[in-house]
């Protein structure tokens, strides 16, 4: 594979392979900062991937009471599903259980668009029909009595089928903790882009995935072409000075915003170097034809 | 586009059904066919020739300049567009209106904005009783949309009002919400004897409550997120009505001698 280097690091000429996701994206807000966050840090609890989690959910921003429908301090969640159906039986689950149930809370839509999912619509039986619908103009809130007052949510958020998911980095450095340092800048970098959530752990996941396994009911198994361990025991993809691989996985409203993150992370990356981080980075893609979206890193270079 | 511009040449000498000059009923009609357009509501008739001067525009956007407290009707089964009423009118202006934006400036009769279900209708001056209200036999008022009242308004405002929002905010006459099904009704001024009476649910906002009637139950005083939302979705029409949704505010449930899930709120 032929290599670009850029200050000292070495990018490889391949793409991040990604695929059409339904994405949608609420508000939630709070009588104060740090209690808008625990409802929308619990809500995105267990969400890392849509294999074992249905759906994969996180943070986009937070947003000052200024900005907000109620004027409390809010923080924007994305949620991404394979499947509109399966988009929407997390989206009430997890509202229900994370957000209903947070103290002060509110719930608004936080995505246009025609396309629509349930939210208040299907929460407002928990009101055992003391639940009050409100309109205005165009848009509909339902107020459920709750034991710290009210729980007021938006009927319905948008859905976009024109979401992105699986838009990744591959970093690798020498040690494990350049490494680190290198994806933990380029996390910093990509949670200031808008539209987009990194999934994973503090947005790094150490285990990436191939598909397959020798195991008949595994669907994916570790990424041994990147496992520094097996490096002269299989066809590996790693050089003899990579001792540490970790990927940033990205998921976005739009194609435009996944790129956007990317951009952002492989700069912040590439500005540190190769001594106090990635030596090579690098991208995930299954060759091209299962996903239609192509990150190709050279158009994404600073 | 210029507005359609009809200036009213001297004061009628009977009531008339304006209901003909809305912006979809006029799309695409010359000057001339417009003045052939018949207003009366006695045998004798008139049209809109005789009573107005007319200058042609786009009929999207009409303008009266100079009302009349016999102009009946005005805006009547609105669907898009602008109305300025530059005067008075009378009875049922924005009556079954949809939507668009309808502005008198100046007051009105009875039964403004009476059953609309959309758009927006803003009297500058005073309403007569009966604001959004159903005609006989009918079994709800006002359905939607948003009905602004800068003076002050009859009696029995907002009565049968099934949704949208009605904002009075000068002083409203006796009864006001009377047999609200849902909906919200916000009056800024003073407010007449017995607000909310049979009301089922919805949501009536008074800065100056009076004693309220029997079937209402106190339920304590609130900062609720729903008055925060409305607060900043009033901000840009009334600066008055924002700030009294952002204080904290008493929750009366009633009428319970109706379904009872009905509110008033008021300062606490």
């Amino acid at each position: 594979m032929r290599k670009m280097k850029k200050n000292g690091v070495r990018i490889d000429d391949s793409f991040a392979e990604a695929f059409p996701m339904r994405g949608t994206a609420i508000l939630i807000t709070a009588p104060n900062r740090r209690w808008a966050r625990q409802a929308a840090t619990t809500m995105t609890g267990f969400a890392t991937s849509v294999i074992g989690c249905g759906v994969e959910a996180g943070i986009d921003c937070e947003r000052p009471g200024k900005e907000t429908p109620d004027g409390r301090p809010g923080v924007r969640v994305l949620m991404f599903a394979m499947s509109s159906d399966t988009l929407q039986t997390q989206l009430v689950n997890r509202a229900g259980q994370c957000v209903l149930t947070s103290p002060g809370s509110a719930c608004f839509a936080s995505l246009d668009g025609t396309d629509r999912l349930p939210l208040g619509d299907s929460l407002r039986y928990f009101g055992d029909g003391w639940q009050v619908s409100k309109k205005f103009a165009d848009r509909h809130f339902w107020r459920i009595p709750v034991m710290d007052g009210e729980f007021l949510c938006e009927a319905t958020t948008g859905l976009t089928k024109k979401a992105v998911g699986g838009g990744n980095l591959l970093i690798m450095g020498a040690t494990a903790k350049t490494a680190m340092h290198a994806a933990e800048l380029a996390v910093a970098a990509m949670n200031g882009a808008e539209g987009v959530i990194l999934p994973f752990p503090g947005g790094i996941v150490r285990s990436g995935s191939k598909v397959g396994s020798k195991y008949k009911a595994m669907m994916a198994s570790t990424n041994d072409a990147y496992c520094p361990t097996l490096r002269g025991a299989v066809p590996s993809n790693l050089d003899e000075d990579v001792g540490c691989v970790l990927e940033i996985v990205i998921d976005g409203l739009t194609e435009e915003a996944v790129a956007c993150a990317m951009r952002a992370g492989l700069a912040a990356i590439v500005k540190l170097g190769p001594e106090h981080g990635a030596v090579r980075v690098g991208a995930g893609n299954y060759g091209g034809k299962l996903g239609p979206f192509h990150f190709h890193l050279k158009d994404l270079l600073p | 586009v210029k507005p359609l511009i009809l200036t009213l040449k001297r004061e009628p000498g009977q009531r008339l059904d304006l209901a003909p000059l809305v912006p979809h009923l006029l799309d695409g009609k010359l000057q001339t066919e417009i003045a052939e357009i018949e207003v009366q509501t006695t045998r004798e008739k008139v049209t809109a020739g005789d009573i107005f001067k007319i200058r042609s525009g786009g009929a999207d956007s009409i303008r009266f300049e100079g009302g009349s407290s016999r102009f009946d009707n005005i805006g009547k089964d609105m669907k898009s567009g602008e109305i300025v009423v530059e005067g008075d009118c009378g009875k049922s202006p924005g009556r079954n209106m949809s939507g668009g934006n309808l502005v008198v400036n100046g007051d009105c009769g009875p039964f403004a904005g009476s059953a609309m279900s959309g758009g927006r209708l803003e009297i500058a001056g005073d309403a007569g009783g009966f604001l959004g209200a159903p005609l006989e036999g009918e079994m709800e008022g006002m359905t939607g949309g948003l009905l602004i009242v800068r003076g002050n308004a009859g009696e029995r405002a907002g009565d049968r009002l099934r949704r949208g929002t009605i904002m009075i905010e000068g002083s409203a006459g006796d009864y006001p919400g009377s047999r609200v099904i849902a909906g919200t009704l916000i009056v800024l001024g003073e407010c007449g004897s017995l607000p909310g009476y049979l009301m089922r649910r919805g949501t009536i906002v008074l800065a100056n409550p009076p004693e309220l009637g029997p079937a209402f139950v106190d339920c304590g005083i609130h900062e609720l997120a729903f008055a925060s939302v409305f607060s900043g979705l009033l901000r840009p029409e009334s600066r008055a009505a924002a700030r009294l949704l952002s204080r904290p505010l008493i929750r009366f449930v009633g009428d319970m001698a109706a379904l009872g899930k009905g509110e008033i709120f008021f300062p606490a």
